[in-house]
């Protein structure tokens, strides 16, 4: 599976590059780093890749809000690309400052969803949170999550501009069932001061959830998604991450880039029954990795 | 910069805000301090931020960056207007602008920004400048008295920020122009040295702020006099930032004769250090001699092996002074510092982890006993707590350990610990300039801003103080730091290896400290014309000892500079060649053409007088300067647990931990808050490389108000258990004690006393007889001496406190050990019902240092034997706390058994113990000492766990959470 090539963004500010390229690779991915400012000069940099991904951090220190001046250097030579990246069968996927940065750009949630419909803004504790959530798996039509049999088809004809087909044993693959199927709980950090996604009516809320675009929720144990610190935000209908109408495009406040193996989950030292569950034994991936394992899975026969 | 052009310059501001107040969550921020001022009629606060542009901008412009840039469509909502003062109409209105010249890093990215988006729209402009302010509207506030403390208290610090009010009568006028920072025409200004008295020496020392001694005045006055010349004003200031005790440690390194109470063993002594620094810390790394240790005591940070390709650097500095005038900028950029100091490390460390330790008076200190001069300990505790987050947070490196400790003493003069723990290649390790490299400053432009910080850090603080130095204050810009960080990084690991020879970080002295280190055995010249300005006007000597802040100095060879510089470019980081190393060991320095300083070497960095000085000691026992320990009052043994738990030194940090971000870079393994409930974790564990499951534990250790059963404190007990502590805290949670290694933070009164440097006598003695006792090499260290506070017999009659203040004896031990495998960590929480606990302490009956030693290797042993499965060692609290936070953590219960006198007393504080849970077949086999005190139980069918000790406490685990986690909840003062 060493074929999916994946493109992942480093700007000022971003940080955590490094743990999400040693995810792809622990997934069986080909990640390479590339500053904004290359991609920006040359957007067919793109046609080499299946799945851009933008990290976390704080880029240009989100000096004018999360994720702005980035999504303000990428809107103007990258937004059209990347539409036409995804609309060829290409993957985009935005990691808590990456996640804002896509909103901001208006990327995400996309579809008939302008910038004017959603937004992410300052936590209603007023203060960066960081602390382990649950999320429930809202979505069918996210690859990262997981994915309907006629995705992994649909996907396995995606070919990147200028190559040629994709060979014919992965297109053939069996489809698998979902790692992720919706409902499923992960758990993951988040940490961050602007994570509450706010939508201009709440109406907009309803429709995404119908869409099928609110791909992750926190919960609390009742499965209640607007009790604090449960939704450590205060997001309208608890929502943590979102995805475009095609499912292609997929952000996320919380970081499955920091829970790529067992010993990383908070309560891995206990033995006896958590919050969380019991702590996650070596031999089945964290949960943060499966999101990565997926993208792989469904990207693997994309690429040659 | 762009021609200006008076007819087309306009100026506009921009005001931004909440749509609605309900998405005003920073407004409402601010409303709970007000109310916490005590006024609580106050209904509300709207907040907006405000954009201040000047250039060729035509409305369409500014309407274009207003909604495009500035405003988030969902969210806010904006106004714009001509000119910068003319603002919507309202009362009860602050509006708070940086002073000039203070660093506004959100102005410079928004003026960066601006421009991109009109380029982009095809509408070139070159925009003038540009400056962020925020404006407050007051609800219900009843005078604009009340409205310039809600200014003064909550909203700025006058040190770095001027307010304008509007309400009830009051109308500041808010400039309508940018302020220009004074420009200073170039004059080589001499200091006629050589005709001054001694009494015009030490007045020249203080007035022109160089704190130096009278002796080293006149060391000054010699050295000039035999060249038959003045010196410079640059040359008088290099002198003075190099000898400050900041830079050289003077007093921890000089001769001092000690006479009294023997070391650890009755009776008195009479001592003589040749260099006290020498001959007890350092003298315990030699003699441990651990071939594991790669650098110590000689680089920016020590360095030990981690695995056969890496090498972990650990750096722990105090940023007090300047903490203490504005908590957030002081803290923020005291983290910014050690974090360049790992950078600056042998050719550079990758920051991998932050650890910061706070001392502070009491969160809920009587607001009217506050002395002028010093800010309420809630507002430095919000402050720093802001200022370690950002920076931290923001250049992505994890804050993974830290302590608070709250002793009155520490008002006037908080402290700030920062560390920051680094990652290098063993081969990057050592560095060496070479005679022609050529010297490169490279990240962010040099201002006026921490002018004299390196000296300022030798002053006592007055009520003056923030007048006096707030030149001394510096605002950090993280994301500069993290862009130096990322271009010097790929050019350590170029491919063609390292593009430069030698970095170190400019701090403490600025270019003059970092040029004159770097060359101080070859020399170097160098040209301040070529220092890339922030405006223009700066002086030659404030550029050379602005200590401007993200910026490091290169040692390039002139083959590699080309391509060193294009990696820099690339990244977006401006580096600039501004001189070269020399051979023949002087200091040249030039502002354009002209020498405006020519300095021996030698003379820098070997002409310090050596002082001589007398210290003593006597034992004697002292009532505690602060009654907070003292809960004997009440017999009710559950309300003194409850009590214990509650108290400021033991109670939940858990408000500050969880601003801070501990996992990015997705190393942590063992975190600040252990167990599904969340109770407190001995140390951090990081997983330094992805591939491998080696990993290092850090802790640290602090206990400055310690005594014996006889209430007595002694500086030589405080330090052996400061490094006591912080051995017992790596040790519990897995950590290798023969691979562990530790740092010293020396925090003193001034040492103008016999008696004040006899307790650093004893403390060094102390820490180093502790170093050599459990095998734990120092492998850096600092100093922060003169915290003192002074202030008028009125002022001191007014609050009740001593006219001269001075912070108790303080050592924060650091310890960084090496964990074989992380997959066998063990946390505090408690993990299985029926399993038993046991204490293990040392045996009395051996020395006590040899019977400690002995102790932590069992324990290590044991913990190491995956048999136990919780640890916790015995801090402030005493046994009955630790076993509570074990409870805490987990949710379930104990049962134990301890009578009051059990273990020197069971919730006093206990040196060298812990609490151990293991199955009750693997206590029957532990190979330490162990003393059965009970078991764990598992929660009632009701779902209520309860901590039952003998038949004197018997209370639920969330009655002890409760209390345990309320003090601190809102960061205290409640």
């Amino acid at each position: 599976m060493g074929s999916v090539r994946v493109l992942v963004v480093r700007a000022a500010g971003i940080n955590c590059d490094e743990e999400i390229v040693h995810c792809w690779r622990l997934a069986g991915a080909r990640p390479d780093l590339l500053h904004v400012n290359e991609l920006v000069a040359n957007p067919r940099l793109l046609d080499d890749y299946a799945v851009v991904t933008i990290p976390g951090g704080f880029s240009y220190g989100d000096d004018l809000g999360a994720g702005v001046i980035l999504a303000q250097r990428m809107q103007h030579e990258l937004a059209s690309p990347l539409r036409e990246f995804v609309d060829r069968g290409g993957g985009v996927f935005g990691v808590c400052n990456g996640f804002q940065a896509l909103v901001k750009m208006g990327l995400l949630p996309g579809g008939v969803f302008g910038r004017d419909s959603l937004t992410v803004t300052y936590n209603d504790s007023a203060k960066f949170e960081a602390r382990w959530v649950k999320l429930e798996v809202c979505t069918d039509k996210c690859p990262f999550l997981g994915e309907r049999a006629a995705d992994t088809e649909r996907a396995a004809r995606f070919s990147p501009r200028g190559r040629s087909e994709p060979k014919q044993a992965a297109a053939r693959q069996e489809p698998r069932p979902p790692l992720m199927p919706s409902g499923r709980v992960l758990e993951l950090p988040v940490e961050h001061a602007e994570g509450k996604v706010v939508t201009a009516t709440p109406a907009i809320a309803e429709q995404l959830l119908a869409n099928g675009q609110v791909a992750l929720r926190y919960v609390d144990d009742q499965g209640r998604t607007d009790r604090y610190p449960a939704n450590p935000n205060g997001s309208v209908a608890g929502i943590a991450g979102l995805c475009d109408p095609t499912g292609r495009i997929f952000g996320l406040m919380p970081h499955p880039d920091r829970h790529f193996d067992h010993t990383q989950h908070p309560c891995w030292t206990s033995r006896t029954a958590t919050p969380f569950g019991r702590g996650q034994g070596e031999g089945t991936p964290a949960d943060g990795l499966t999101i990565f394992l997926n993208a792989v899975r469904h990207w693997c026969g994309a690429t040659a | 910069m762009a021609q200006r052009d008076d007819r087309t310059m306009r100026r506009w501001h921009v005001e931004v805000r909440p749509r609605t107040p309900a998405l005003d969550v920073h407004g409402r921020d601010v409303l709970a301090d007000v109310r916490q001022l005590g006024l609580t009629h106050v209904e509300g606060v709207r907040s907006s931020r405000l954009y201040l542009f000047e250039g060729p901008l035509l409305e369409s412009d500014i309407r274009l960056l207003a909604e495009h840039l500035l405003t988030d469509p969902v969210s806010e909502a904006f106004e714009y207007r001509e000119g910068l003062s003319t603002r919507a109409p309202a009362d009860g209105v602050i509006e708070v602008h940086p002073l000039p010249g203070v660093m506004d890093p959100p102005a410079l990215s928004a003026q960066d920004a601006a421009q991109g988006v009109l380029r982009a729209e095809g509408r070139e402009r070159s925009i003038h400048q540009v400056q962020t302010a925020r404006r407050y509207v007051i609800l219900g506030a009843r005078s604009a008295d009340e409205l310039n403390t809600i200014a003064a208290k909550v909203l700025a610090n006058d040190c770095i920020e001027s307010w304008f009010i509007k309400g009830f009568g009051r109308h500041d006028a808010i400039p309508d122009a940018f302020p220009a920072p004074p420009l200073r025409p170039f004059e080589l200004r001499h200091v006629a040295i050589r005709a001054l008295s001694d009494d015009q020496l030490t007045r020249l020392s203080r007035e022109g702020h160089l704190f130096l001694s009278l002796e080293e005045m006149r060391a000054v006055r010699e050295h000039f006099a035999t060249l038959r010349r003045d010196p410079s004003d640059l040359e008088l200031e290099t002198l003075a930032q190099t000898w400050s005790e900041h830079c050289v440690h003077k007093t921890l390194k000089s001769a001092i004769h000690y006479r009294g109470e023997n070391f650890g063993e009755p009776g008195q002594v009479e001592v003589r250090f040749e260099n006290l620094l020498k001959d007890t810390i350092v003298a315990a790394t030699r003699k441990l001699n651990r071939d594991w240790c790669l650098s110590v005591f000689v680089d920016n940070a020590g360095v030990i092996a981690f695995d056969e390709d890496y090498g972990i650097a650990l750096k722990v500095e105090t940023h007090n002074h300047p903490s203490a005038i504005e908590p957030y900028g002081g803290a923020a950029t005291g983290v910014g510092g050690c974090i360049r100091d790992i950078m600056g490390c042998g050719l550079g460390a990758k920051p991998i982890a932050s650890t910061d330790v706070f001392c502070l008076a009491d969160a809920d200190f009587d607001a009217r006993r506050l002395p002028a001069g010093v800010l309420h300990p809630r507002r430095v505790l919000k402050g720093v707590v802001a200022g370690v987050r950002d920076y931290g947070n923001r250049m992505g490196i994890p804050t993974v350990n830290g302590a608070i400790y709250f002793d009155e003493r520490y008002l006037a003069n908080p402290l700030v610990f920062c560390g920051c723990v680094g990652l290098i290649p063993r081969n990057r390790i050592h560095k060496k300039p070479q005679s022609g490299d050529f010297i490169v400053v490279a990240g962010g432009r040099t201002g006026r801003d921490g002018i004299h910080g390196a000296t300022f850090s030798s002053a006592e603080l007055t009520d003056q103080h923030a007048d006096e130095f707030s030149h001394a204050v510096q605002i950090g810009n993280a994301i500069q730091e993290k862009t130096l960080l990322d271009a010097m990084l790929i050019a350590r690991d170029h491919t063609e290896g390292c593009l430069y020879s030698a970095v170190t970080d400019c701090g403490a002295g600025g270019l003059s400290s970092a040029v004159g280190e770097m060359g101080a055995e070859l020399g170097a010249v160098v040209n301040l014309e070529k220092v890339p300005l922030k405006y223009s006007g700066l002086r030659y000597d404030e550029i050379w000892i602005s200590e401007a802040q993200e910026r490091m100095v290169f040692a390039v060879p002139p083959d590699r500079l080309e391509r060193f510089l294009a990696v820099f470019r690339k990244e977006e980081v401006e580096a600039t060649v501004i001189g070269s190393f020399a051979s023949d060991g002087i200091l040249r320095v030039r502002y354009n053409g002209t020498t405006v300083g020519e300095l021996d070497m030698h003379l820098l960095h070997e002409g310090l007088p050596r002082r001589s000085l007398s210290a003593t000691w006597s034992i004697k026992s002292e009532p505690r300067a602060s009654a907070r320990a003292d809960v004997g009052s009440t017999t009710d043994a559950n309300q003194l647990l409850l009590a214990k738990l509650a108290d400021l030194n033991v109670a939940s940090k858990e408000w500050v931990i969880r601003q801070y971000d501990h996992e990015v870079q997705g190393r942590s393994v063992i975190k600040p808050l252990v167990g599904p409930a969340f109770g407190p974790s001995d140390a951090a564990v990081l997983r330094p490389r992805y591939e491998s499951y080696r990993g290092i534990a850090i802790g640290c250790g602090l206990c400055p108000d310690i005594r014996n059963i006889d209430d007595v404190a002694d500086p030589y007990m405080m330090a052996i258990c400061a490094v006591d502590e912080a051995l017992r805290n790596v040790i519990c949670v897995g950590a290798d004690p023969d691979q562990t290694a530790i740092l010293d933070n020396f925090c003193w009164p001034k040492c103008d006393s016999e008696e004040s440097l006899g307790a650093l006598v004893r403390a060094c003695r102390g820490a180093a007889d502790a170093a050599i006792a459990y095998g734990l090499p120092f492998i850096s260290g600092k100093d922060s001496l003169n915290n003192e506070f002074s202030m008028s017999a009125e002022e001191s009659r007014r609050t009740g406190l001593p006219r001269q203040m001075a912070i108790p004896y303080t050592l924060l031990i650091s310890a960084v050990g090496i964990v074989p495998d992380v997959r066998r960590c063990v946390t505090a929480d408690l993990k299985e019902p029926g399993n038993v606990l046991g204490l293990a302490t040392a045996d009395a009956r051996v020395l006590p240092l040899k019977g400690a030693a002995e102790l932590h290797r069992q324990v290590s042993k044991f913990i190491h034997s995956g048999k136990v499965k919780a640890a916790h060692d015995i801090s402030d609290g005493g046994i009955a706390a630790t076993v509570a936070e074990m409870c805490i953590a987990s949710g379930l219960g104990a049962e134990v058994d301890l009578t009051p006198d059990s273990g020197g007393g069971w919730t006093t504080c206990h040196p060298t113990s812990y609490v151990l849970e293991m199955s009750e077949k693997d206590a029957g086999a532990a190979d330490c000492p162990l003393q059965i005190i009970g078991r764990v139980t598992a929660p009632r069918p009701d779902g209520n766990a309860r901590l039952r000790i003998g038949d004197m406490v018997d209370i639920s685990v969330a009655e002890l959470a409760q209390a345990w986690r309320s003090p601190l909840a809102q960061g205290g003062g409640k």
